[in-house]
Formats: structure tokens, C-alpha cells, sequence
């Protein structure tokens, strides 16, 4: 009887702590494996990569912009790679809203959340700075203004810095 | 009860309480497009909000506590 205790204990535990998320030190899933629409999804291989997960309906994702297009400006003549991922399940809250933003860097569309569905982000904006070897190097969850655009410069500079 | 029978409800049992656990019954943080909605801020009416108070205060003699941060999409 104490192995059935045993077992009920074990499968509890393991379907709580089945997430699948993620996490700094893991390989990004390719991008153009990931069913990404609304643009052509650009080589990645062997160079660093952000990776932004926004959504129409999400005012902090909106509030990023700004900031993620200044360090798309000052980041991609040095070879760093920006990708905006939208996850709206409406393709037409997408393209509404890609019109009137325009977003200043490359907004493409997880049009099945494929890819959303397989990081599994955490919060709303959620951002990947991905290394050369295509491993998640930093997370950000949430955008916290000046911070985040401070630590995402400091980070992309850290890595232009290490040897390709 | 046979201890058959009492395996058998254990492990339905186990098998419920596992698929209560998962995540997958949650509201993730990119399904959150109906919560973010207008209509599902507290605040979307300010008519029906002073209403609203005005009769809890009438029944109550207390006001406020209603503070609710957001509109419910979790961003953040």
C-alpha cells in the first residue's frame, strides 16, 4: 500500500512541475522552423539575436518600442539581429496594429503561436537576447523602461565583445 | 473495500488531482488578449462607478476599497 501512496505522490508532483519553459543557459528554437509570418525571417545562424514577444493588446509591449527600435538603430550595423514576434490570435489585430505603430524594427507574427507555445514566455513583453551559438543568454520579463533598455545595451555589448 | 478497489480510486483520484496540477488550465501570458480588453476594466463607465459607490456607501456608510490595478491582461 505504501508503494501506491509513493506513486500517487510522484505523479501530483510531476504533472505540477511539468512546464516546459525557456530558460537562460537553453537553445532558442530556429526561427524559420517556428511558422513566423509578415515578413521575410532573417539568418540568424551564428549571430546575436533579440527576440521580442509583443502583442497588439499589450500596453508595455507598445511602451518598449520606441526603445527596442533606438537599439535596433545603434545595434544592427554591428551585426545584432532584432525580431519582434507577435502573438496575436487575430491576424487582423496584428496587421492593424503593425500599420498604424510601425513598429521601428522587423514585427512578424506567430500566426499559430507556435513559437510562443514552445518558449513559453513568461509575462508580456518578453525578450531573448539569444548568443551566437543560438543559446538563450539573458531574459527579460516585463519591460521596466530606462532599466531594461540599460541592461539589454550593456548585455548586447557583453556579448559583441566576446570572440565569434 | 478490497484493496484492489482502493488502488483503483487512488490512482483515479491521482489522475484528477494531476490534471488540476498542470498549467495548461491557466490563462497564459499570451492568451490574455480577451482580458486586456476595454470592457473588462472596472473603470471603463464612470456613471455606473458613481453609482455604484454612491449605493455602497448608502448601505454600507463606507466608501472605496475598490482600487484595482490593470485591466486583467497580466502584462508585467
Amino acid at each position: 500500500m505504501r508503494s501506491v501512496f509513493f506513486f500517487t505522490l510522484v505523479l501530483t508532483l510531476t504533472a505540477t512541475v511539468s512546464r516546459a519553459e525557456i530558460k537562460v543557459g537553453d537553445l532558442f528554437p530556429a526561427l524559420p522552423s517556428a511558422g513566423l509570418v509578415g515578413g521575410t525571417v532573417p539568418a540568424t545562424e551564428g549571430k546575436i539575436l533579440v527576440v521580442d514577444f509583443w502583442a497588439s493588446w499589450c500596453a508595455p509591449c507598445k511602451a518598449s518600442f520606441p526603445a527596442l527600435g533606438k537599439i535596433n538603430t545603434d545595434y544592427a550595423p554591428r551585426g545584432v539581429v532584432l525580431v519582434g514576434v507577435s502573438v496575436d490570435e487575430k491576424a487582423s489585430a496584428y496587421a492593424a496594429f503593425v500599420k498604424k505603430q510601425a513598429p521601428p524594427f522587423l514585427a512578424l507574427h506567430d500566426v499559430a503561436q507556435q513559437l510562443v507555445r514552445a518558449v513559453v514566455v513568461p509575462a508580456m513583453p518578453t525578450t531573448y537576447v539569444i548568443g551566437r551559438d543560438g543559446k538563450v543568454r539573458y531574459l527579460h520579463a516585463g519591460y521596466h523602461g530606462t532599466t531594461t533598455d540599460q541592461h539589454l545595451r550593456a548585455e548586447l555589448d557583453v556579448l559583441l565583445a566576446e570572440k565569434s | 473495500m478490497s484493496s484492489r478497489l482502493l488502488l483503483a480510486l487512488l490512482l483515479s483520484a491521482a489522475a484528477l488531482v494531476s490534471g488540476c496540477a498542470t498549467t495548461t488550465a491557466l490563462v497564459q501570458p499570451w492568451e490574455r488578449a480577451t482580458l486586456a480588453d476595454y470592457t473588462m476594466r472596472p473603470d471603463r463607465d464612470p456613471l455606473a462607478l458613481a453609482l455604484a459607490e454612491h449605493v455602497y456607501f448608502s448601505r454600507e456608510s463606507a466608501a472605496g476599497g475598490r482600487g484595482v490595478g490593470g485591466s486583467g491582461c497580466g502584462c508585467n
